[in-house]
């Protein structure tokens, strides 16, 4: 039984981990592209380290639970990291299939790039 | 005053826990060697922490984070959808989203959500820390996004960590 339990988990959080890889290659400007890492795989990660927590965790008298931690610090992490690479690419006027808005460090020619 | 002793009860009782997880085994010396980091990093860490963290209403907090939890399963579904569909059925926008919240802890978490969820991504805080940038893969309506963000994440939190005296 936890034997399913492991499998279907570690196929849902791989296929997830695969989609956000593949939004990395396949979305169009920067911007969009940061959305894969973080996003896709914050459920990929989270199906594959409850799959961790149950198959350490069956058998055993104490349940493993360290797992929470990995949860804990890419949740710290994974939007962090992104935050900075953002505003990078907005400092260095990276080119975004969005129009940017003034207020950031990009204004003046933010209307001719949207499309 | 507990404020020289212990300066960051709250901060204790998150890195007990974290040892504890660390650790990964349950034991009562293993728990008192936590709280015992726990006392003394934050001691000797003080500087990092120039405001005292207060959580008015710690229940809330604990449905927000289930809230947000349900919101990143659901939301990572869509995302992969459109990942899936292709460019095409993007269409990316920066959205400015005025803040209410002043705490640098509540903008951080703020913050962090907003990344978490899939769909939205926080780029930028203004120089005034009066407003969020936040770039989003598929936005309609600009106004409506950061409506629900406010509605949805902004309130809860404010009604967390900055209630209205």
């Amino acid at each position: 039984m936890t034997e399913i339990a492991v499998s279907v988990l570690v196929v849902v959080g791989a296929l997830f981990t695969f989609i956000g890889s593949l939004g990395l290659a396949r979305l169009k400007d920067f911007y969009t592209r940061l959305h894969g890492p973080t996003k896709a795989t914050t459920l990929g990660v989270g199906a594959l380290l409850v799959a961790s927590v149950i198959h350490f965790s069956s058998g055993e008298d104490m349940p493993s639970l360290h797992e929470l931690l990995v949860t804990l610090f890419l949740f710290i992490t994974a939007p962090v990291s992104a935050l900075m690479l953002a505003k990078a690419a907005l400092h260095l006027r990276v080119r975004s299939a969005a129009s940017l808005l003034s207020g950031t460090d990009d204004d003046a020619d933010a209307g001719e790039q949207s499309g | 005053m507990t404020g020289r002793v212990l300066p960051h009860p709250l901060l204790t009782v998150a890195l007990a826990a974290i040892w504890l997880l660390l650790v990964n085994s349950f034991t009562l010396g293993q728990g008192l060697l936590g709280l015992l980091l726990g006392w003394l990093i934050p001691f000797f860490t003080q500087r990092f922490w120039p405001e005292r963290v207060r959580i008015a209403r710690p229940w809330w907090l604990f449905f927000f984070l289930l809230k947000v939890l349900w919101d990143i399963l659901v939301a990572n579904v869509t995302v992969a959808a459109l990942i899936l569909a292709g460019p095409r059925a993007m269409r990316p926008a920066f959205v400015s989203v005025p803040l209410d919240l002043r705490t640098d802890l509540a903008i951080g978490i703020l913050a962090n959500t907003i990344s978490l969820t899939p769909g939205t991504l926080s780029a930028q805080l203004s120089p005034d820390r009066r407003s969020l940038i936040v770039h989003g893969l598929r936005v309609e309506d600009p106004e409506l996004l950061a409506s629900e963000i406010k509605a949805r994440y902004e309130r809860p939190l404010i009604q967390i960590f900055e209630p209205p005296c």
